[in-house]
């Protein structure tokens, strides 16, 4: 209870602050709750909690042959290192092996067959992790190889899939392919990514009483953490208990990919009694975990002289790489967003899921989506060349519009579109029309350098199209001195979801957000969540934390109500305090009003996503609740001797709806578009011929660095445009659409190329657009230009 | 035995395993774990700590990569960690800055991003905005975009009183002259030694006692081969304590650059005589990088990639090695003999580099060409020196990197040049002549015929560069 009685307000003083509003609710530029914790280096991530005097390290030799029968494994060697406490192959797992996160087909260790190099076949629990990799090494591995299947088109032609191809399909793309006035057929190849989070993936188990495990894992999805080690041990669900404080980065890395070291960890511990802890050093993490799925694309599209699309046909083969893992739905969200926001005409989009012998492709901002989006943006920009419009006029000709130009390929209606308008706007915001001028003016006068502009779209589909997993718990608790505790399902990797949601709490009890603590993601507080994915964390947590709010507050209204013999609508709270019709006290003052009066304070409460339904066999429905939108308009500068280029200036209006957060908003959008920016030009993932992962270090694997972000950069939100569905407090989700913003950095590459033949020619380039794809397309053009005809596709490199 | 401050606490090693890095010892031997592991190979920056160290009556701050640095190096100096910045309850304005603008997300790469900022306030009381670019680009940040960051740069200069490390100066220097030393710093374990010498004479006396023996300069090479390979050094001589290695000197004709000095220091000799060797060191790593990295460890590695080399080699510097009381003086070009083959014999290690001075013209231009224009290895670096009299070619030294197994010279590039009227026609010919100089490879970085070609292409960048009219020739010049 509160000793805070010698500090007692008087009623004056009560009322006067109640008078005004509270300054850490909803949509104020509230820090994010570990700030002051991460610049002095107290935020503790699993690495920083203290080891156990027997703590065990973990580390898994990786298969160095990209498809092998494994003939022999000999782990007596491993013992001849001092510190080794345990040396496992797949035999020694004592439950289930494979941890396949929707299908099967990921063995915890290589079962008798090695599918990818990098894959673990074997792990060693020793004192240190040094001493594990030295004994991992030591022992005695033997392959017979296999053919490898190592490309998408290698894929493709020996119909080598994870899991069926699938279509949607709306009207008959052939005929309108056949009778549209023009029309251009074309392949590209998009890169994958490498998350790059900069805290590797990292599990400390330790094990408990009755055979159960607690678990510490940097991870997306705790549910599914506790779900595969019970399994692999071969235990209940209830005997494992997985905590979760916060990721040092996720991005779609540590939705599935977590549960491996987890488990691995797990199974040591089980097997030797001690604390165990996998942490993979940067090398071994991105050789062993998965990457954005690589696409390659075919297109085959009709249009009319104004350059609209007539039919669309499409095929987006995604590289799933070696097991199922995420892929179908991430094959599936490319197909959702093959629009992007333009009416397509009549379509058929087909997707592939192509099963190669590399690491098993994740989830990744965006999960597919910005494969499946640059398609309709580099269309627009082949379009415009051809008929010699600048694209921002063709992309605005094509945007989805009124009735009849307002359905997706997949029947859902785009309703509340404000694509158009938020276009105009940053058109004219950002000059559009007088900077291509300039730079047309420019490029007439600089032989070696030129600039470049694009303007491009972003509608992005928010919800899991896994309709079930649209659902989240929270769990909160009040204590007598007014301080509350909560929880929820969702999970910390920076986006700042704990903010908002202790925003949201402290919004419907009006009370300060430093009363509230924010506590780990725990399974045993919320169970059966959902994986923080999808951009959904602060949609769904938040409702089901603001439901748990409501529910204890109704119950202090209807307490207060009746104590004090007034109506409910008398009851109001107000900035930490609470307005009983003439009365007013403090929050905690009611709060042990009602503990005395044997009140609960305790709630959980939960939420489910209305609205959604999507039936896959008919690839109709309406997956999505609503869409997010946003556009960019790039300015490059690139060098046409080298292929290297540099941003000048972005300029971004973004959608979020009513912001929850400003601040944690214009971070996630700026975030996303330098990384979305760094996908399609820096970021280059080279395998050699043997299927090994050639950049698996930061040395050979170039993530944006400070000076690629724009030198004028200017992010700007959407006003007063509260989300016209009831999600909570009219907001909408940020993590994911603005990662396709960096498409337009994409497109403004392109730009400055085509200026080289006179934007007669649409320089085919693969994604990402490193300086030597760039400096292809350059020679590529030029010689077009010596030539006077349109160039081949660009090699590819 | 090795004696250093920790933060504000003395520390004496004796027993440190000399292939134990700075960023292991503070998160596994003192659990100090707010310097993080990102990549352990110097790209990422979250281990970033500051290393303060006297320069006369005076601390100099830098900024270094913990998981680059072998503990040897800690010897007489102070370690500051982001623990340590926070005086009582207050932030430090650059922690404060962090968080007033929203700097950090995930907050992992946060630990690093302080400490560069930190070292960023010590040694630049206004920055420019390439200053605070070139502070924070060894700092990988992933959540954030950068924007905050650099906001957070500018405003931590908001908060203008002195911090406690300012405050304690004096005391600090004096506790560090406490540790100053004449006999010669070792560490040992099992059988792993590593020895600190203070002069020259008595490396190469070491040097002679133990051939075997690695030398360790800045280690941002040489600890890859701990870290990354999972090698064991078992025998090193650290050479960073070294006065008169470390030493840069401008004469009237030429810079004597001690094979010890940082990368930093000869940022700061080079860049005036030759504005493009600064770009090009701007360029080279990152700032951390730079502060423990030396050139003699950027020659000594022998790498086909190493940035310097070919630069020197254009500019015709010359090594001066030592072995014993041995000296020997050769051009850096005949230095290098095969892939990771040099002239260095047993026991001989590189002394200085003396390049000679620009003349009234500075000729001289080099071009990275990388994947990534900060942070970078090169795919192709061209160094340029190329003297046109009365519109012919008088002389001409052109040398790359990246394009041959060691950092070479195109002779029959420079053959071609030579005696040839300076225009187009010339150019072309002496692009084409690369041909028989060079056949690159293919790589991660770049394929052959991308290095093919912009080696090429640079010679032209030079030809248009050297003319009269201004033309826009490079990206970097945007910032
Ligand atoms: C993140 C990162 C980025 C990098 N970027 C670049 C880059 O852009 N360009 C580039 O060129 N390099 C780059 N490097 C490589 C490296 O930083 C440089 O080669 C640096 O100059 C090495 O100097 P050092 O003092 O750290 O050498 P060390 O690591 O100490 O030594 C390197 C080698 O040289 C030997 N050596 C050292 N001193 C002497 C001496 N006096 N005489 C004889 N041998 C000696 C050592 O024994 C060792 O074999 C990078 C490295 C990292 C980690
Ligand atoms: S850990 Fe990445 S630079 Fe040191
Ligand atoms: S805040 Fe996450 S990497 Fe910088």
């Amino acid at each position: 209870m509160s000793n805070h009685q010698s500090t007692k307000k008087t009623v004056e003083e009560m009322l006067a602050q109640a008078k005004q509003e509270l300054q850490t609710g909803v949509g104020r530029k509230v820090k994010h709750e570990s700030a002051a914790k991460q610049v002095t280096g107290e935020a503790v991530y699993i690495d920083d909690r203290l080891e156990f005097p027997n703590q065990l390290h973990a580390y898994a030799r990786m298969s160095d042959r990209a498809h092998a029968r494994i003939t022999r494994i000999d782990l007596s060697p491993c013992y001849e290192i001092p510190g080794v406490a345990i040396a496992i192959s797949a035999e020694d797992v004592p439950g289930q092996l494979d941890i396949g996160c929707v299908l099967p087909g990921d063995p915890l260790l290589a079962d008798g067959k090695a599918e990818y190099v990098g894959q673990p076949v074997i792990a060693v629990g020793a004192d240190s992790l040094e001493t594990a990799r030295k004994a991992a090494m030591a022992a005695i591995i033997e392959y017979e190889e296999l053919e490898p299947v190592l490309s998408v088109e290698d894929a493709l032609e020996k119909e080598s899939y994870v899991s069926d191809p699938h279509t949607h399909q709306r009207g008959d793309s052939k005929a309108a392919l056949a009778k549209a006035p023009h029309r251009i057929q074309g392949a590209v190849h998009i890169g994958g990514q490498e998350h790059f989070y900069l805290e590797t993936q990292i599990s400390s188990v330790i094990p408990t009483e009755d055979g159960g495990m607690l678990v510490y894992t940097s991870s997306q999805n705790p549910t599914e953490v506790q779900k595969l080690v019970a399994e692999v041990l071969g235990i209940s669900f209830n005997k494992v208990v997985v905590d979760m404080r916060r990721m040092g980065g996720g991005f779609g890395g540590k939705e599935s990919q977590a549960a491996g070291p987890a488990c691995i960890a797990a199974v040591i511990a089980r097997l030797t009694g001690r604390p165990t802890k996998m942490r993979l050093p940067r090398m071994e993490d991105m050789m062993i975990t998965g990457k954005r799925h690589p696409f390659f694309n075919q297109y085959d599209v009709g249009y009319n002289d104004q350059g609209i699309l007539q039919g669309v046909e499409m095929k987006l083969a995604g590289n799933c790489g070696y097991s199922p893992d995420l892929s179908n739905s991430i094959i599936d969200r490319a197909m959702f967003h093959a629009d992007n926001g333009y009416y397509l005409g009549d379509a058929t989009i087909t997707g592939y899921r192509c099963k190669t012998n590399i690491a098993s492709n994740t989830a990744y901002r965006g999960f597919g989506g910005p494969q499946g989006l640059i398609m309709p943006e580099i269309i627009m920009d082949d379009i415009a060349r051809r008929i010699g419009v600048d694209p921002l006029e063709i992309r605005k000709r094509n945007l989805y519009g009124d009735e009849g130009r307002d359905h997706t390929h997949y029947y859902q209606k785009v309703e509340d579109n404000i694509l158009p308008e938020l276009i105009a706007d940053l058109e004219q915001n950002c000059e559009y029309q007088k900077r291509r001028k300039e730079i047309a003016e420019y490029n007439r006068h600089s032989p070696i350098l030129k600039k470049g502009l694009a303007l491009t779209p972003v509608k992005f589909g928010i919800s899991f199209t896994a309709t079930f997993l649209n659902q989240a718990g929270a769990l909160i608790h009040v204590y007598t001195d007014g301080s509350i505790h909560l929880n929820h399902g969702g999970t910390e990797m920076g986006q700042g979801l704990n903010t908002k949601v202790a925003q949201i709490v402290a919004e419907e009890f009006q009370v300060d957000i430093d009363r509230i603590q924010i506590t780990a993601t725990n399974t045993d507080k919320v169970p059966n969540t959902s994986p923080t994915a999808a951009s959904s964390g602060a949609d769904l947590n938040g409702k089901a934390a603001q439901n748990a709010a409501i529910t204890i507050r109704q119950r202090l209204v209807e307490f207060a109500a009746r104590h004090f013999d007034v109506t409910e609508e008398d009851v109001v709270f107000q900035n930490n305090h609470v307005i009983i019709r003439d009365q007013i006290m403090p929050f905690e003052e009611l709060i042990q009003l009602a503990y005395f009066h044997q009140i609960s304070l305790s709630s959980t409460g939960f939420y489910r996503t209305p609205k959604i339904y999507y039936d896959r066999d008919k690839a109709r429905g309406r997956p999505f609740y609503y869409y997010a939108y946003g556009a960019a308009c790039s300015e490059v500068v690139v060098d046409t001797l080298t292929g290297e280029y540099k941003i000048l200036r972005a300029d971004i209006l973004h959608d979020v709806g009513a912001s929850l957060n400003p601040a944690i908003d214009i971070g996630q959008v700026e975030g996303a578009f330098v990384q979305g920016a760094g996908w399609l030009t820096s970021e280059e993932l080279v395998w050699n011929d043997q299927g090994r992962l050639m950049t698996a270090g930061p040395a050979s694997y170039k993530i944006p660095a400070v000076a690629d972000m724009p030198i004028d950069f200017r992010v700007r939100l959407v006003e007063n445009r509260r989300n016209k569905e009831d999600t909570v407090f009219h907001s909408k989700a940020v993590g994911e659409p603005p990662f396709m913003l960096g498409i337009s950095v994409f497109c403004a590459i392109k730009d400055a190329v085509a200026s080289v033949a006179n934007y007669r020619v649409s320089p085919q380039i693969d994604a990402p657009a490193t300086p030597e794809r760039v400096l292809w397309a350059v020679e590529s053009l030029k010689q077009a230009v010596a030539q006077d005809q349109p160039a081949p596709a660009a090699a590819t490199v | 035995m090795i004696k250093f401050l920790l933060n504000q606490e003395l520390r004496e090693e004796h027993t440190l395993d000399p292939n134990m890095t700075v960023l292991n010892y503070l998160r596994e031997h003192v659990r100090k774990t707010g310097t993080k592991e990102g990549c352990a190979s110097g790209d990422c920056g979250a281990c970033t700590v500051v290393l303060a160290e006297l320069d006369g009556d005076q601390l100099r701050y830098k900024s270094i990569n913990s998981c680059l640095t072998f503990v040897s190096a800690l010897d007489g100096k102070q370690l500051i960690t982001v623990e340590d910045l926070k005086d009582k309850d207050k932030l430090h304005p650059s922690q404060q800055a962090m968080v007033d603008c929203h700097g950090s997300q995930c907050g992992f790469c946060t630990p690093g991003i302080v400490m560069s900022l930190f070292a960023l306030g010590k040694n630049n009381a206004e920055p420019d905005k390439e200053e605070v670019l070139e502070a924070l680009a060894g700092n990988l940040c992933r959540c954030t975009g950068y924007r905050p960051i650099v906001d957070a740069a500018n405003a931590m200069y908001d908060d203008a009183g002195a911090d406690q490390f300012q405050r304690n100066e004096q005391a600090t220097v004096q506790r560090l002259k406490a540790l100053q030393r004449t006999d010669t710093p070792s560490l040992a374990l099992d059988k792993r030694h590593c020895h600190n010498p203070k002069t020259t004479a008595e490396l190469a006396e070491l040097f002679l006692q133990y051939p075997e023996a690695r030398l360790l300069a800045g280690g941002t090479d040489l600890a890859l081969e701990v870290t990354q390979f999972h090698r064991e050094l078992p025998a090193m001589i650290y050479v960073g304590d070294i006065a008169e290695l470390k030493q840069v000197e401008v004469f009237d004709d030429r810079i004597e650059l001690g094979a010890a000095a940082s990368l930093s220091q000869c940022y700061d000799a080079l860049t005036a005589d030759y504005p493009d060797f600064g770009a090009l060191l701007h360029r080279f790593a990152s700032l951390q990088v730079r502060n423990q990295g030396t050139l003699g460890g950027n020659i000594g590695n022998a790498s086909p990639i190493g940035d310097s080399p070919p630069a020197l080699i254009a500019l015709k510097a010359q090594v001066v090695l030592r072995k014993g009381d041995q000296r020997r003086t050769m051009p850096l070009e005949d230095f290098f003999v095969d892939y990771k083959v040099t002239q260095l014999q047993p026991s001989e290690f590189i002394e200085k580099v003396i390049v000679p001075r620009a003349g009234a013209v500075d000729r001289f231009r080099a071009y990275k060409i990388s994947k990534r224009l900060d942070d970078d290895i090169s795919a192709v670096l061209a160094a340029l020196s190329i003297t046109v009299d009365d519109g012919v070619v008088t002389d001409a030294c052109i040398a790359f990197g990246g394009m041959a197994a060691i950092p070479k010279r195109a002779r029959h590039c420079e053959q071609t040049l030579l005696g040839s009227h300076w225009n187009q026609a010339t150019i072309a010919k002496a692009m084409a002549a690369l041909e028989q100089d060079f056949a690159p490879i293919s790589d991660f970085r770049a394929s052959k015929d991308y290095r093919m070609l912009t080696a090429r292409n640079m010679l032209q960048r030079y030809f248009v560069e050297s003319q009269v009219i201004e033309v826009e020739t490079r990206v970097t010049a945007y910032v």
